[in-house]
């Protein structure tokens, strides 16, 4: 949608080799594109094409073997352990499938977690901060249930709620819905397209095909290369597709 | 991100593990308890010896016949006999290092006076005794050369042996006594000195002239030792080697022959009981000590679990933001948390166990202010150096494969 804007994350032909034994897996062999700001990517592919470990090298995880990754302008190959603990601190947001959050605690605090790296935030700020994105992620009346009173659909939001809160430049989602029922996939997707109509920038992996129709742009990989990558000029929207499905029994 | 967050996120992970963190303090509680209680009682036996031996006497040295180096016992009794009233003689004339020195016999024996009798012992001495062994006399006076020259049956009491034989509370002085049917007259009474810390009645003493218990009592021509008093603290040795000397030429001993008799001074034993209560001291903190370490490899072993249990959380902390070094400070200072109130717990249970040893066995303790600084210091290095390499083991995880750890 917004073509001319800044461009947020750029790869260029990044390889990524494991090494497993005497063999070397080449996960990723080469992957190039950039994505600007405002975009809504999906990427997709087979199982072991390598979305994950795309993934991780985006969120400043992991290291490619080869190429260069820019986020936000800043080249992270060449970065020390610290200097991409900051960058996953400051820039990034992660959403990840089995949610992550730290058991026998509330929600409010889990928000806040990220920002308690951060040293300067005050704890007034911080709070503030984390009751802010609960609401946007509707929680507002639930800041104080723990996470194992919560069902699958309210972590995932407030796992989402945590990504959002630092500001990031850009949110990252491994599978963020494959845990869920197909319903309240629906209902996480449908934030995830709020959040990008307020002007997100997301990065969406996922195996189900269908969701490409959501995205403004979809990646397809297989065998650790892009094979495709399409602009979707029509936008379904999650919201309208999460209504026409059934409402559990009650 | 700041030591105050840092502090709040290890306490809220040992809040989740209550019991846990319990248990594991539980190491570090009786390490640091033991360590005090045990260091309490060590030093409190120290204290009360050194204490004991030093209401003994003033530079107190004792000679006594027969060479209890050579066999541990005395030897045959030709060998008590050993030691004349002309060795004491030649002390008091010629000895520069002794400033008081007195012959010792005892006779033990049987006092009545009127319907009152007590078992006793007498004492045969000189007036020097006194200032050796720090008595006074409270009342009445000490006898004279003169009564020792003639063998005077006069005898000075101690408070226990007044108060048993003057049970109505008359004026002793002057009146007149029978020990083994030998009357002497009272000419004084001692100054109350009350029991020393071993319990013993140090009152329970009666003095007489040595003369008098040698003649009159023992029938004797020898006497049971000599008491003497070195000049001043440090010349303790000079006065031993010069009472060696002297009695080495009284007794007429070659060059190459053992001494006949034994010399023990008061310095010397509280140097012995020094060093044995030193060495339970040493013996006991080593035992202390160890449950101490142990503590810390149960710290150790926690925290192991504890890093492997929440390899999730470390993972996902990093992967939003952690750095290494965060990492690394909240396991250390968990350890920390957990060694430093253990070790504050094990101070308050170690006092109250020495004063509970105080009140129900009453045994002398003394609490060490260092022994409390020191189990202090000794936990928090525990948490550190055993926290440490979980600590480490944990900041040096992978954050991807944390995150993905079942
Ligand atoms: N740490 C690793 N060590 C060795 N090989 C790895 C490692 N991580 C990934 N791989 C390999 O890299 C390839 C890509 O894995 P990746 O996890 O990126 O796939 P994916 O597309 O996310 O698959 P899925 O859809 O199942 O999650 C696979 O062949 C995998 O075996
Ligand atoms: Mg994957």
């Amino acid at each position: 949608m917004l073509d001319n804007n800044k461009e947020i994350i750029k790869v260029d032909n990044i390889r990524r080799d494991f090494k497993v034994g005497d063999e070397v897996v080449h996960a990723l062999r080469g992957v190039s594109f950039a994505i600007h700001d405002g975009e809504f990517v999906t990427i997709m592919g087979t199982s072991g094409s390598g979305k994950s470990t795309l993934l991780n090298i985006l969120g400043c995880l992991d290291t490619p073997t080869a190429g260069e990754y820019y986020l936000d302008g800043l080249a992270v190959r060449k970065m020390s352990k610290n200097e991409r603990a900051w960058m996953r601190n400051r820039k990034i947001g992660f959403v990840f499938q089995n949610y992550n959050l730290l058991p026998k605690t509330t929600a409010l605090e889990n928000v806040e977690l990220p920002l308690l790296y951060n040293s300067k935030i005050s704890s007034k700020e911080r709070r503030e901060r984390a009751e802010k994105a609960l609401k946007a992620v509707e929680l507002g009346d639930r800041l104080y249930h723990k996470s194992n009173q919560m069902s699958g659909g309210q972590m995932q939001r407030v796992a989402i709620a945590r990504a959002l809160v630092n500001d990031p430049v850009i949110i990252l989602a491994d599978e963020a819905t494959g845990n869920l029922d197909t319903r309240t996939s629906f209902a996480i997707l449908t934030l995830f397209q709020e959040l990008h109509a307020r002007g997100r920038t997301i990065i969406f992996v996922t195996h189900n095909p269908d969701l490409a129709n959501y995205s403004s742009r979809n990646i397809v990989l297989r065998d650790g290369k892009v094979v495709s990558d399409t602009v979707n000029p029509n936008i379904q929207s999650a919201r309208a597709t999460y209504e026409t499905l059934p409402a559990p029994e009650e | 991100m700041n030591f105050f967050n840092l502090f709040k996120i290890a306490l809220k992970a040992l809040a989740n593990n209550k019991m846990r963190g319990f248990l594991t303090m539980l190491g570090i509680i009786i390490g640091v308890a033991s360590v005090i209680t045990m260091l309490a009682i060590g030093q409190g036996s120290k204290q009360s010896i050194k204490s004991q031996i030093s209401e003994m006497g003033s530079n107190m040295i004792m000679i006594f016949p027969g060479n209890m180096e050579r066999g541990g016992v005395r030897q045959s009794s030709d060998d008590q006999q050993t030691m004349k009233v002309s060795d004491y003689e030649a002390i008091r004339d010629d000895a520069k290092f002794v400033s008081y020195v007195s012959p010792q016999v005892s006779s033990s024996g049987q006092f009545i006076n009127g319907n009152n009798n007590y078992p006793s012992s007498v004492q045969g001495i000189t007036q020097d005794y006194l200032e050796i062994r720090k008595l006074k006399v409270a009342e009445g006076e000490i006898f004279t050369d003169e009564d020792i020259k003639t063998a005077a049956k006069v005898c000075i009491l101690g408070q226990t042996v007044v108060d048993n034989l003057f049970t109505n509370g008359e004026d002793p002085i002057g009146r007149v006594v029978r020990f083994n049917k030998i009357p002497f007259t009272v000419i004084g009474v001692l100054q109350e000195k009350g029991a020393n810390s071993m319990g013993q009645d140090q009152d329970d003493i009666v003095l007489a002239p040595y003369t008098t218990v040698m003649k009159r009592l023992l029938a004797i021509d020898y006497i049971q030792g000599l008491f003497c008093s070195a000049l001043d603290e440090d010349m303790s040795d000079e006065a031993q080697d010069e009472i060696t000397e002297i009695l080495r030429a009284q007794h007429k001993l070659k060059d190459g022959e053992e001494d006949n008799f034994t010399i023990r001074s008061q310095q010397e034993l509280s140097e012995m009981m020094n060093s044995t209560s030193d060495m339970m001291t040493i013996l006991l903190a080593c035992i202390a000590g160890i449950s101490l370490l142990v503590g810390g490899i149960g710290i150790m072993n926690i925290m192991y679990v504890s890093v492997t249990e929440r390899t999730r959380e470390i993972g996902l902390r990093m992967s939003i933001g952690a750095k290494g070094r965060d990492v690394l400070m909240q396991f250390l200072i968990e350890s920390v948390i957990i060694s430093v109130l253990g070790g504050i717990i094990g101070v308050i249970l170690g006092v109250v166990a020495s004063e509970l040893v105080k009140a129900i066995a009453h045994w002398p303790i003394s609490i060490q202010p260092y022994s409390v600084i020191l189990s202090f210091a000794v936990c928090t290095i525990t948490g550190v150096f055993f926290g440490w390499y979980p600590a480490k083991k944990a900041a040096n995880l992978d954050p991807i494969e944390a995150i993905r750890y079942e």
